[in-house]
């Protein structure tokens, strides 16, 4: 077998049952510090629909391939800019799909920190934003799902990671 | 005293506000604050008139943070600015690859503004 490859492979890191809350911890950290604001449990989050018309991602190559990515409607987007921003008033629309994607950038960030076998073997993209709500993401694979829901403003917020096999 | 002129680097426009307005809230006295969103933007503003200090972000396109300092050390007007990189970057060894091309500094995203202030005033004082 190719060492490069041998090596690869037993660097291969796998999801754990607790990377859940460890997602969790994460996006509320993120909120706490750059927003000064909680995000609150979604009551029956599992049995809710991921939604919204504006979704930001962050891919992750290396140890761990995946998507991180964010959804949530736009009213709760430009509330989190704003938020940000220290706005008082509307934002700029160009703020908006910068915040919300340097939020995903953050949480996906601080997510990797907190598992020290990804911090140093696991790199991040440039965060894409899309907007519309009329599409559905397929992890190619026997990928795994991690789907966390928040309330932020009476609003839901879905942070999701689509693990690659 | 003449007000330390800062350079910030960030291919997001919202962060590089967010860097700007803790700078004012850690408390500290700045003078010219101007934005790059990315190396290439960074190395052509330096080019054109020198700074006292450069918070720069890793990860960006065109020209990421690391090849901006090594460049920013064959500008003249950049040698010997203190830069201090602000990222998401958890890597320590993308951190220690930065130290040693002469970040003085690491700031992990999310930060605070004093996270700001403890990395930044101690840079700020040499200048006095």
């Amino acid at each position: 077998m190719n060492p490069a490859l041998d090596s690869k492979v037993q660097n291969t890191v796998r999801a754990d049952s607790n990377w859940n809350t460890l997602l969790e911890v994460s996006a509320k950290e993120v909120f706490q510090i750059m927003l000064h604001n909680e995000l609150k449990n979604l009551p029956n989050a599992d049995e809710l629909n991921v939604s919204g018309d504006v979704t930001a991602m962050v891919g992750l190559a290396g140890a761990l391939c995946g998507v991180m990515t964010i959804r949530c409607e736009s009213h709760t987007a430009e509330r989190i800019a704003g938020r940000m921003l220290g706005s008082v008033g509307a934002v700029s629309p160009n703020d908006v799909p910068d915040a919300i994607a340097e939020v995903c950038n953050m949480v996906a960030g601080n997510f990797k920190a907190k598992i020290s076998s990804l911090a140093e073997n696991c790199m991040l993209s440039v965060p894409t934003v899309i907007r519309g709500n009329d599409y559905e993401m397929v992890t190619v694979g026997d990928g795994e799902h991690i789907r966390v829901g928040f309330s932020y403003d009476s609003a839901p917020i879905w942070f999701c990671l689509a693990i690659h096999s | 005293m003449k007000r330390p002129r800062i350079l910030i680097v960030d291919d997001s426009s919202v962060m590089r506000k967010i860097v700007e307005r803790s700078l004012h809230q850690a408390g500290l006295e700045i003078g010219d604050v101007v934005e790059a969103g990315n190396g290439v933007e960074a190395l052509a503003a330096v080019k054109e008139a020198p700074f006292d200090l450069i918070l720069s972000d890793i990860n960006m396109p065109a020209m990421d943070g690391l090849e901006f300092l090594r460049q920013l050390a064959t500008v003249e007007s950049g040698k010997g600015t203190p830069v201090i990189m602000v990222t998401t970057e958890g890597s320590e060894s993308r951190v220690v690859e930065a130290l040693s091309i002469g970040a003085k500094g690491y700031i992990r995203k999310p930060f605070t503004a004093d996270q700001i202030k403890e990395r930044v005033s101690p840079l700020l004082e040499v200048l006095r």
